[in-house]
């Protein structure tokens, strides 16, 4: 604590315009996100077309809604690493259940659904209950899915993959509702940007304007103290993990829909990434301050860049390289902000 | 039971007392707490403060003695049950979240909300109006509640914590250690808050190490030592020399600056 005099006027003088934007979390990411497409746009002559643009946002999406539910879990103080593997495991639930059992996908895609919030709830049940950090615990689903993807594909299809969805029942409308086309102009951009949009729009609701959200940012914060004035700590923590799970389930259900084959291996390695574009978007590794927007925002970054070095005509390993150095940036940023944020006075 | 005034006591233990395995962290202690007084509970360290206001706020449950509310005879299984008792506890740690703004922080756990099932929503204007007025009536004045409560002085954190108690119908306030981390000046702001909510007719438990902290506001005075107490005094009946000796343990502190003297010569 720094002893800060207490005089009206003093306090007055500093609330300055950017001191409020600069104790935003999410601002971080917001400049980054122009200097990489004002980077792009310059350096690349397809970026800025109606083409180029449905191109990065699609690539953004399916990572931003993961990254938005595991930034609101973050932001809960936990991490989810089985959130990746999650997209892998229900599209194969739905896949099996639709092409082997005969099921029509929409009832697939909802036992999918339930299976989902079962492991989610199982992954927050077994954390809250047992204390141990939350990256051991997932870590441990992860590999167990990641086992049970493999071994039940193989035993059931003899193949790493299990495909046939277009001839399910229920395919053209699921189709419609998770994977289909809609045009600005004459450019066909994929629906997925408007769940991604929709699913951002919800959670920044959620965390900013209700009871639940603020309850998200107290157990982040500081759980003993949330507990002591009354907030329900651990079903609190439960529905954040069931959120991060129902986001695989519906980024596994688009997936699935998209290309109506699921690969035994899906998802996995993209945990990372989901955590990488949270944290850019304002996330603390620590919990109790982030922004859903701002990994939204980070996803962004992410597809932008990605996409970006496509049309640069370089080689895709200097992906890698630009998000090393795209995480320190931000982690830095994000820390001398929230130094910021605790000192400003208002 | 001792009445005071027709009124049952907000509050009265009769020789409570509690064990954690074989360890008796209190035994036979017995206090009472009334409207509009200043229940002091003194000792040192590991002398069983914090086991009987854990009893108090229903963190542990008792297991000897008797615990009255307004003249029930109760036992709490949770914080939760303390609270709908009317009492609440400002622990050492403030249970604020420093990086959450003073007026969330203010209702969190009894979130003001508009709207109904799904679309029911935070009510930020009332709010913060709230918070705000509430602060404002302990002598406060935050120009924006919505900087982080890590921003205040512990002092001021202080006062958070005990008008969101004093917001939310507490009848009786436990304070633990209000004044441990603080330094002259805001202890004696702190000081100020707790006769403020006395005078406003709380009952308050307040708790410390610090007799000279005690004396000026308290009308009783539990000295614990070691699980057990030394005595429950009026103010009329103890003077704050007896009560700094009785606390530091008499005749032990006496031998100890026998011995600190024989070391400086």
């Amino acid at each position: 604590m720094t002893t800060v005099d207490v005089s009206t006027d003093e306090r007055l003088a500093r609330s300055s315009l950017v001191n409020r934007l600069v104790v935003r979390p999410e601002i971080g990411a917001l400049l980054g996100a122009i200097v990489v497409f004002l980077f792009f746009s310059v350096v690349t002559d397809k970026f800025l077309t109606m083409g180029g643009i449905a191109t990065w946002l699609d690539d953004s999406a399916t990572l931003g809604i993961m990254a938005v539910a595991v930034a609101l879990l973050m932001i809960g103080g936990e991490f989810d690493l089985s959130a990746g593997v999650m997209t892998g495991s229900t599209a194969l639930v739905t896949a099996m259940l639709a092409t082997k059992a005969g099921m029509n996908i929409w009832l697939a895609i909802l036992v999918s659904l339930v299976f989902a919030l079962g492991v989610g709830a199982l992954n927050g049940w077994l954390v809250v209950r047992t204390g141990l950090p939350s990256f051991i615990v997932t870590l441990g689903t992860f590999l167990a899915l990641q086992g049970l993807n493999l071994g039940i594909t193989r035993l059931v299809t003899n193949s790493v993959q299990v495909s046939g969805m277009r001839r399910a029942g229920g395919y053209e409308s699921s189709g419609f509702v998770f994977a289909s086309w809609f045009d600005i102009g004459d450019t066909a951009f994929r629906i997925s940007i408007i769940w991604w949009i929709a699913f951002a729009a919800l959670a920044a609701w959620v965390l900013l304007r209700t009871k639940f959200g603020n309850w998200i940012f107290a157990v982040g914060g500081a759980a003993p103290s949330a507990r002591a004035v009354g907030v329900p700590v651990a079903r609190t923590k439960i529905l954040l993990f069931m959120t991060t799970a129902a986001a695989g389930w519906l980024v596994g259900t688009i997936n699935i829909l998209r290309y109506t084959t699921a690969q035994a291996n899906e998802g996995i390695g993209l945990e990372f990434q989901y955590i990488i574009a949270a944290v850019i978007g304002g996330c603390l590794l620590t919990g109790g301050f982030g922004s859903a927007v701002g990994a939204a925002i980070g996803a962004l970054i992410f597809g932008m860049a990605r996409q970006g070095i496509v049309f640069a005509n370089w080689n895709s390993d200097w992906f890698m390289l630009f998000l090393g150095i795209m995480l320190l940036g931000a982690v830095l940023v994000n820390n001398t902000f929230r130094r910021r944020a605790e000192r400003v006075r208002r | 039971m001792t009445e005071s005034s027709g009124q049952p006591a907000l509050i009265e233990v009769e020789n409570i007392g509690k064990s954690y395995g074989s360890v008796l962290a209190l035994r036979d202690v017995s206090t009472v707490v009334n409207a509009g007084e200043v229940t002091c509970v003194l000792g040192d360290n590991g002398a069983g403060k914090s086991t009987l206001i854990k009893i108090l706020s229903g963190v542990h449950r008792h297991d000897s003695g008797q615990f009255f509310v307004n003249g029930t005879l109760m036992t709490f299984n949770s914080p939760r049950d303390a609270l709908d008792a009317g009492i609440a506890t400002v622990h050492q740690d403030l249970a604020v979240v420093p990086l959450m703004s003073v007026w969330r922080n203010f209702f969190l756990g009894s979130e003001p909300t508009v709207g109904f099932g799904p679309l029911q929503r935070l009510d930020r204007r009332n709010g913060r109006r709230i918070a705000r007025e509430s602060l404002a009536d302990m002598g406060i004045d935050l120009r924006d509640v919505e900087q982080p409560v890590g921003t205040l002085s512990g002092g001021e954190r202080q006062c958070v914590a005990i008008a969101r108690a004093i917001h939310f119908g507490a009848k009786v306030l436990i304070l633990d250690e209000p004044t441990a981390a603080l330094g002259v000046k805001q202890s004696g702001v702190v000081l100020r808050y707790v006769a403020q909510a006395r005078d406003r007719g709380l009952g308050v438990v307040l708790i410390t190490h610090n007799p000279r902290h005690a004396y000026p506001v308290g009308n009783r005075f539990l000295v614990l030592k070691r699980g057990q107490s030394l005595g429950s005094y009026e103010k009329s009946e103890i003077s704050i020399e007896e009560l700094t000796r009785q606390m530091a343990g008499g005749a032990e502190l006496e031998a100890l600056e026998h011995e600190l003297r024989e070391v400086a010569e």
